[in-house]
């Protein structure tokens, strides 16, 4: 259906980018951006043109944080069934995984989407949907909470929002950034605009981009000729799906059942304003209000796996390969932390196409 | 996680559709998004996002061309060496 493939187009960009002689270090915040990155073999054509590319904290999954993983193990083992994405199956936990719960009897559920987490409850069960996502996902949670759940749902909410991410990873500053390519999906929600405090405040150039190689490779020299211009602003790469202004309709959805809280993410202290908890209206479907007898039960800290560095490469301090688990102790079979579970987490997929 | 699959409208019928993908189809919650029959969209964890509009992706393609082709010009021409 559409070209973004396209070979000679791809050559002729990389061509520009070396005779501009860049050395420079940028960061994109998705985890199917840096699938995009390391399937088609693009990294090494960047680090060759002088551009070294880090994922930060862009993998839902990896940045949900080890209490969060607690609180759905325990609510599976006090006998709700939960339904999950996939990828959040295997995560370790401090004594296990959803998936050795599941193993041991406790009702665990892979679940597409929110809709088919509500088909469960509606055949009578009492079911909590681990609600993990950023604003591309949160509406998805959003809209099915508006349509009136049966009594029986209710969401562990971990939604996670972007900008303010962005921001506070800036504010650390524990490593300079010369430009951000920002995440093509939560941009079709959120559209451009909610980017540019970013580029006024900091001098950073931003680029929201696509999936698809072209996509990559254009963002990025969009985003190089902004740097070697001395630029800082929101450009849009992806306009086939992002508009300037989002997407309204599910903005709105997402206003009417959320609001901003503040929340820590794994390898980072609270951030605040960028997680989302359910409005007063619908706590009835907040399984944290819902149970909060069971999960009063948790131990008050809950650490990172020892050893593991996923803190480090969600700040995109690391690149995963110089983790001194990476490979051995560590792997896709034997994982240790998040980000060689999930197949957005930047050790898996460093795993499966870098070696 | 945030991966959407591009596929086309087949027929709505209330917040469902049914959504082409290269063949398979499969029904698609749509009450994020305004479509109809016929309209490309992006679906991520059973939902539309957003639209997918096919004259702009056409549109882009050119445009990336074009400005390739100025910089390019630009560069060979020496001028205004601190601007691509």
């Amino acid at each position: 259906m559409f070209r973004f493939r396209d070979r000679e187009l791809g050559a002729r960009i990389f061509e520009r980018l070396k005779s501009l002689e860049l050395d420079i270090r940028i960061m994109h915040v998705c985890g199917t951006h840096q699938d995009t990155l390391m399937r088609f073999g693009l990294a090494p054509l960047f680090r060759d043109a002088g551009i070294e590319i880090r994922q930060g904290p862009g993998c839902p999954v990896c940045v949900t944080t080890p209490r969060e993983l607690e609180e759905a193990i325990l609510l599976a083992e006090s006998g709700k069934t939960i339904a999950v994405f996939g990828d959040m199956m295997r995560v370790p936990g401090v004594s296990r995984s959803l998936e050795a719960a599941k193993a041991a009897g406790s009702d665990v559920r892979v679940v597409y989407g929110i809709d088919d987490a509500i088909a469960l409850a509606n055949r009578g069960k009492e079911l909590v949907f681990m609600a993990v996502g950023f604003e591309t996902t949160a509406p998805t949670t959003a809209s099915a909470i508006l349509s009136r759940p049966p009594p029986g749902f209710s969401i562990l909410c971990c939604h996670r929002t972007i900008p303010l991410a962005l921001k506070a990873l800036l504010d650390m500053g524990e490593m300079q950034i010369d430009g951000f390519i920002n995440p093509g999906h939560v941009s079709a929600i959120t559209g451009t605009a909610v980017y540019d405090f970013i580029s006024r405040d900091y001098g950073m150039p931003q680029v929201v981009a696509g999936f698809e190689p072209l996509d990559l490779v254009m963002g990025v020299y969009m985003l190089a000729r902004q740097i070697r211009n001395g630029e800082a602003k929101v450009e849009n790469e992806y306009t086939r799906v992002v508009k300037p202004e989002g997407n309204r309709r599910a903005l709105g959805i997402m206003d009417a059942v959320f609001e901003p809280c503040h929340v820590a993410w794994r390898g980072f202290p609270v951030l605040p304003g960028t997680g989302l908890g359910l409005k007063a209206d619908f706590e009835e479907f907040d399984a944290r209000k819902k149970y909060e007898e069971i999960l009063s039960g948790l131990d008050t800290h809950i650490g990172e796996p020892e050893g593991c560095c996923c803190g480090e490469v969600l700040r995109g301090l690391m690149e995963p390969d110089v983790c001194s688990l990476f490979g051995s102790e560590c792997t896709p079979e034997h994982p240790v932390g998040p980000c060689m579970v999930s197949s957005e987490g930047g050790c898996c997929i460093a795993f499966r196409y870098g070696r | 996680m945030c991966l959407a699959v591009p596929g086309k409208v087949i027929e709505v019928a209330g917040v469902t559709a049914k959504v082409d993908f290269g063949g398979a189809s499969r029904e698609v919650n749509v009450s994020l998004v305004e479509v109809a029959a016929g309209d490309y969209v992006a679906v991520h964890a059973g939902f539309a996002i957003e639209k997918i509009n096919r004259d702009e992706a056409l549109e882009s393609i050119r445009l990336w061309k074009e400005l390739i082709d100025k910089d390019v010009q630009v560069q060979g021409q020496g001028t205004r060496s601190q601007d691509i």
